[in-house]
């Protein structure tokens, strides 16, 4: 599954990072802690979080994530917006909660 | 220059995990107790105990400088201090302003009285003082540094709370004047895990919401004079 198939089954907006919406998703991680993310999320996870802080960015490339959920109509802050369109790495959201954002994904990669 | 032990990080009976015993008057003898010359009142989001235990302090020769431990958007806990009695009620305002309206209920979370220096109570703070402001920490920095105060991320070593347990690690553009460690680590062994932060000034403090904790961490500073002023200097210093 691509960040672009997850876009359209579960209707979500794109922030930043159209160019790459090809990603390959292989699984997904929750968390609104930082530094929990970066011990335990993994490559081509997408990050499902409220944070919307610029090193959101930082985390994502160093993991090697596939995509940014920000759940709750979060945006991302300016200069969030401005790193995710240079790392090229998709911001995308949703006026969903994490809890059902999370279950509608996991039933796609595993149902 | 004078050498100055200072504790920047005391919690008081206002703040709702404050120990009852953390009243004006036990506070300052415990610092003169433990030989600190300064401590600063960092109650969660409020400021409201800190001027009865600064003109407490200056009678009694202990330097006392008001302030608040902020909780930012990210959940990272910050000190703020100030100089002035007008610099306090801005950051007040700037607190009233943007605490989330929750109720504290002080069976689960513990009281919010601000008190005098014979313990009667001078008011309650309405709304739950250890929630999270509705401001971003690169907004609470570029607040607390306009009206002239000082921005310390506050216990930074901790896995919660703390910027590097809420955003990972410290943002390299971020306008500190110091960075604070808590008790259970030294500078250099900070550093040691941390390089990325050799260059940052690090002070530790006791985070004492119990009367035994007061003065038990300090930094110990050189200053010209033991003030707000003296302070200042000492980080720019570094």
């Amino acid at each position: 599954m691509t960040v672009k198939d997850m876009k359209d089954a579960l209707n979500l907006r794109v922030f930043a990072g159209e160019g790459n919406l090809g990603n390959v998703i292989k699984g997904g991680y929750t968390s609104d802690l930082l530094s929990d993310v970066m011990g335990h999320a993994e490559a081509n996870h997408v990050w499902i979080t409220l944070q919307t802080h610029k090193n959101i960015m930082a985390v994502a490339s160093l993991k090697e994530l596939a995509a940014i959920v920000l759940v709750k109509g979060y945006e991302p802050d300016a200069d969030t917006l401005d790193l995710a369109k240079q790392e090229g790495i998709p911001i995308l959201g949703t006026g969903e909660e994490a809890f059902e954002t999370s279950g509608r994904l996991y039933g796609l990669l595993h149902c | 220059m004078i050498s100055v032990k200072a504790d920047l990080h005391i919690h008081t009976f206002l703040s709702p995990c404050g120990d009852i015993e953390m009243t004006p008057r036990h506070i300052v003898e415990a610092a003169l107790g433990k030989g600190v010359q300064m401590i600063a009142i960092t109650d969660h989001n409020s400021t409201l105990q800190a001027p009865v235990i600064q003109e407490l302090g200056a009678g009694l020769g202990l330097e006392v400088i008001c302030g608040a431990e902020i909780t930012t958007k990210e959940e990272v806990h910050c000190l703020a201090l100030v100089e002035t009695p007008g610099q306090r009620q801005e950051l007040q305002s700037f607190l009233d302003t943007y605490l989330p309206h929750i109720e504290n209920n002080p069976e689960k979370f513990g009281y919010q009285f601000w008190i005098d220096t014979n313990e009667q109570v001078l008011g309650e703070a309405p709304w739950l003082l250890i929630s999270a402001l509705d401001r971003t920490i690169e907004q609470v920095e570029a607040f607390v540094h306009s009206i002239g105060g000082l921005f310390i991320p506050a216990h930074i070593n901790k896995m919660r709370d703390s910027v590097i347990s809420q955003l990972g690690f410290l943002p390299p553009d971020l306008k500190v004047d110091a960075l604070e460690l808590s008790r259970h680590i030294t500078p250099q062994a900070f550093i040691t895990s941390n390089p990325y932060l050799k260059d940052y000034f690090f002070i530790r403090s006791s985070d004492a919401h119990f009367i035994q904790d007061v003065g038990s961490v300090f930094t110990e500073f050189q200053m010209e004079t033991i003030d707000f002023h003296g302070l200042r200097n000492a980080f720019i210093r570094q």
